[in-house]
């Protein structure tokens, strides 16, 4: 076990690596110009080239990429073209919400999903498990920027139970929570229908049964705890698609996390912070992806690591 | 509910300035204004703001030797209280208000102003706004980087402080109104050092009393403000993150005061179709001018039948009509308002037929196609649609290349590429109000380089001649006779040469909740952009 974790946080180390040579090739071979932006319009041709030179960006590109992970093993992700502070500073003060706002979409999906799932299974080929299927198809596919806006006009703008996006109480976690965890829904009610369809074939369940247990007892002392393991396991990968939704859900909603703040960056071209919210966003992925490979062991000990 | 809330309110004001008569010349000090922005504000580093989100709060937080009357474009003295000009136009000398203290408390004197100055000149600042100091002597030392200090920068006494030019500039007094020029206090610059624009210090009627990144600013009243008696409001609250749909439906519910983005373009008719809405949008014109240039050092855009067809081609009525008539049409560079604005000017009227023949004089091949870039946010690309068929009506094929504003920029200096540009979005708005400014950055030779925004690359060695002659003239007297000048330079820039096609002339409209009070100019501030934070008041502190 600690081999296999060495091993695969070495492999992390060597993946971050490759992503963050790709996004640097990718922003700096952009035909947009950040000096021009922080120059500005007034400025005369000897301030930009006085200016390019201070950024380093005169340099060959490998000489400029050199000095960029030079600064990231110290811990420095650089410093904003235009706002000039630390892009580490920017990124720690935006975290926290990001995180809430990851944590209270799980919630939003464990809760929905399962709930789901478990019905549709129960009522396996009813109408009801059809219309609840049906329902997690569109959560999957529909568009999270659609379903922000619809969510904030029926429930914050027409009825009134929500705030109109904003920070800071727990009535403005739930419609960005939701909106995030309404795709992980979609998904968790699929697999924990299928998961909990299986388990109710198995031999144990038909003996439970068979002993005389009453069917609740059997479906949430017996099935569930089975259905459910391999489902939860796949928290770890959804921080992954968290980190995609995140950008538009925490535009729509105003929400003051890292979504935010690399959207303004792509406007404006302030590349350090979209190289930083870059990395840091893949620094979540890969740990998300090892955390799930680390927990599938531990609930199916079939499984093993090596 | 939500319009009965809001008629009580206005009817409320109404009343209140009906009855009182002076509370609209004298309004009481207290309450509290909540502004919403969809963008986290960038920086408060008076040397380094830029945006239309920061220059109104940085007006606020600082204050500079002159300023304008609120609502005006007249210049008054501001932390000056008088100052002299030489008799050759090149030497300002100032004197500067006594006890104006510091956010911090310590009083400010003329060293703190020459700092300033060289601060905002200084590469190591990269203030966008290092050019507009151009004039001073010493500049060219300071922005290359060989010195510290401008040389002709000297501060004779604490209250007074003198100001040498290397050439006349009849720009200077608007110069140190810029934003650029805001008196900053040096122990803090160095104590913050990159995070300075977090930790602005000026001597403004605000202080910043809080900064929650990514969530709210918050400014308080300047009790020490050497103004007494202003400003009116005890706080303003910006809040951010809101899109402009999402603040719009708060302000409707009387949640905040004004939107800071703007009226969002797709709810413009339904706002203006409401009367109750209606009555709490403000609209005056705003000293902007969006054109489509033609780089003319670029074939076919090289021959001027070409560039002056092009001006014929495009039906402006219809574009206007694009952006629900938010705009007047232009047919010059120059803004009305602004000096030099000729109203009897014709310009190129809309003559598609006489576009034909000229773009059959020229030769013009119609199987070319020429690219035509534009900002991709609404209402551009649409706009840029209409400039398309207007074109293919007279035998120009025209690409439309719909991208960001950075990469328009950048292709926008390149001599061979972006041979059509719209400006909608990016356009240029006056920095202050003078005709120079729309000369010197975009249409002359100075500025006709890679990085630069004269985007047509045009340059006339004897309009620049034309134009130094102009900024040459400082006297007082001579304003008219300047102001000619420029009138003619940009009657002879569309006659001559048609660089651009200028093509509307956008209003500014501000909607904000009838509990702010003032008079309307304030909401429309000429330098004050989306309000005068300094000069409006709550009524519900009368």
């Amino acid at each position: 076990m600690p081999v296999y974790i060495a091993r695969r946080l070495l492999q992390s180390v060597l993946i971050l690596f490759g992503i963050s040579v790709i996004t640097f090739i990718l922003l700096y071979v952009l035909p947009a110009d950040p000096v021009s932006q922080i120059a500005g319009r007034s400025a005369t041709a000897a301030t930009r080239e006085t200016i390019r030179h201070q950024l380093g960006l005169d340099l060959p590109l490998y000489e400029q990429y050199g000095r960029y992970l030079m600064g990231l093993v110290h811990g420095d992700l650089g410093h904003s073209y235009l706002q000039k502070i630390a892009v580490a500073d920017l990124i720690l003060a935006r975290l926290p919400a990001t995180l809430l706002l990851m944590v209270g979409a799980i919630v939003c999906e464990l809760a929905l999903g399962l709930t789901m799932g478990l019905i549709a299974a129960i009522r396996r080929g009813s109408a009801l498990d059809q219309g609840l299927m049906l329902l997690s198809f569109v959560g999957v596919s529909a568009p999270q920027f659609v379903v922000g806006i619809i969510l904030l006009y029926v429930f914050a703008v027409q009825l009134g139970w929500f705030p109109i996006g904003g920070y800071g109480h727990f009535e403005n976690l739930v419609l960005p929570a939701l909106t995030l965890g309404l795709l992980g829904a979609g998904w968790y009610s699929r697999m924990m229908r299928s998961s909990m369809i299986d388990v109710l074939r198995q031999d144990y369940v038909r003996t439970a049964r068979a002993k005389g247990i009453s069917r609740a007892r059997v479906i949430f002392g017996h099935a569930l705890p089975n259905a459910i393991l391999p489902v939860i396991a796949m928290i770890g990968i959804d921080i992954g698609v968290f980190m995609s939704g995140i950008v538009v859900v925490e535009s729509v909603f105003g929400w003051p996390g890292i979504g935010q703040l690399a959207w303004q960056a792509i406007q404006k071209v302030d590349i350090p912070i979209i190289m930083g919210v870059t990395l840091v966003s893949a620094l979540f992925i890969v740990l998300g992806n090892l955390l799930a490979d680390l927990i599938a062991p531990l609930i199916d000990p079939r499984i093993k690591l090596q | 509910m939500i319009s009965r809330a809001l008629l009580t309110g206005a009817a409320a004001t109404a009343l209140l300035l009906a009855l009182a008569g002076g509370a609209a010349a004298d309004p009481k000090q207290g309450g509290t204004m909540t502004v919403t922005y969809k963008d986290d504000v960038s920086t408060l580093d008076p040397a380094i703001g830029y945006d239309w989100q920061n220059w109104s709060m940085i007006k606020s937080l600082y204050s500079r030797l002159m300023d304008y009357k609120p609502g005006t474009t007249e210049l008054t003295p501001d932390l000056a209280t008088s100052y002299d000009v030489s008799s050759d136009g090149l030497t300002y000398t100032f004197h500067l208000r006594k006890g104006v203290k510091f956010h911090n408390g310590r009083e400010m004197t003329a060293d703190d102003v020459a700092y300033s100055f060289n601060r905002s000149v200084n590469p190591k600042t990269q203030s966008p706004g290092a050019a507009f100091f151009h004039s001073i002597a010493g500049y060219d030392d300071v922005a290359g980087g060989k010195a510290d200090a401008m040389s002709g920068i000297k501060v004779v006494d604490p209250q007074t402080i003198s100001i040498t030019l290397s050439k006349p500039d009849a720009t200077f007094l608007q110069v140190v109104a810029l934003n650029f020029a805001s008196v900053v206090a040096k122990e803090d610059v160095e104590k913050w050092g990159t995070d300075y624009g977090h930790h602005p210090d000026g001597t403004g009627a605000f202080y910043l009393d809080n900064w929650t990144l990514g969530q709210q600013v918050t400014f308080k009243r300047n009790p020490d403000y050497y103004v007494t008696g202003t400003p009116y409001l005890d706080e303003i609250d910006f809040k951010i993150g809101a899109e402009p749909l999402t603040a719009l439906l708060q302000l409707q519910k009387g949640e905040v005061d004004v939107v800071g983005d703007g009226i969002p373009p797709a709810k413009f008719l339904e706002v203006m179709n409401d009367p109750e809405q209606k009555k709490l949008v403000v609209n005056a014109p705003q000293l902007e001018t969006s054109y489509l240039t033609m780089k003319t050092t670029m074939k076919p855009l090289d021959d001027v039948r070409v560039r002056r067809a092009i001006n014929m081609a495009i039906n402006k009525d219809r574009i206007v009509k694009i952006i629900n008539g938010r705009a007047d049409i232009a047919n010059q560079p120059l803004p009305p308002g602004m000096p030099g604005y000729d109203k009897d000017f014709k310009g190129y009227p809309y003559d598609p037929d006489g576009a034909k023949k000229l773009l059959a004089d020229a030769k013009y091949d119609t199987n070319q196609s020429l690219d035509l870039l534009v900002y991709n946010t609404d209402p551009n690309p649409r706009i840029a649609q209409a400039i398309q068929q207007d074109l293919a009506a007279v035998g120009i094929k025209v690409d439309i290349k719909s991208l960001d504003q950075s990469v328009i920029i950048a292709a926008g200096g390149e001599p061979d590429q972006a041979p059509l540009i719209w400006s909608g979005g990016m356009g240029w708005i006056a920095d202050f109000p003078d005709p120079s400014d729309f000369y010197g950055p975009i249409l002359g030779c100075g500025s006709a380089v890679k990085g630069g925004w004269n985007w047509a690359l045009y340059c006339n060695k004897e309009i620049d001649a034309m134009a130094a002659k102009a900024d040459a003239m400082v006297a007082p007297d001579q304003a008219e006779a300047r102001a000619d000048l420029w009138k003619q330079i940009f009657d002879k820039i569309m006659t001559d040469d048609a660089p651009w096609v200028p093509v509307f002339n956008e209003e500014r409209y501000t909607i904000h909740t009838a509990r702010i009070g003032g008079d309307p100019s304030l909401f429309v501030d000429p330098v004050h952009i989306p309000i005068n934070n300094n000069a409006v008041y709550a009524t519900d502190a009368q």
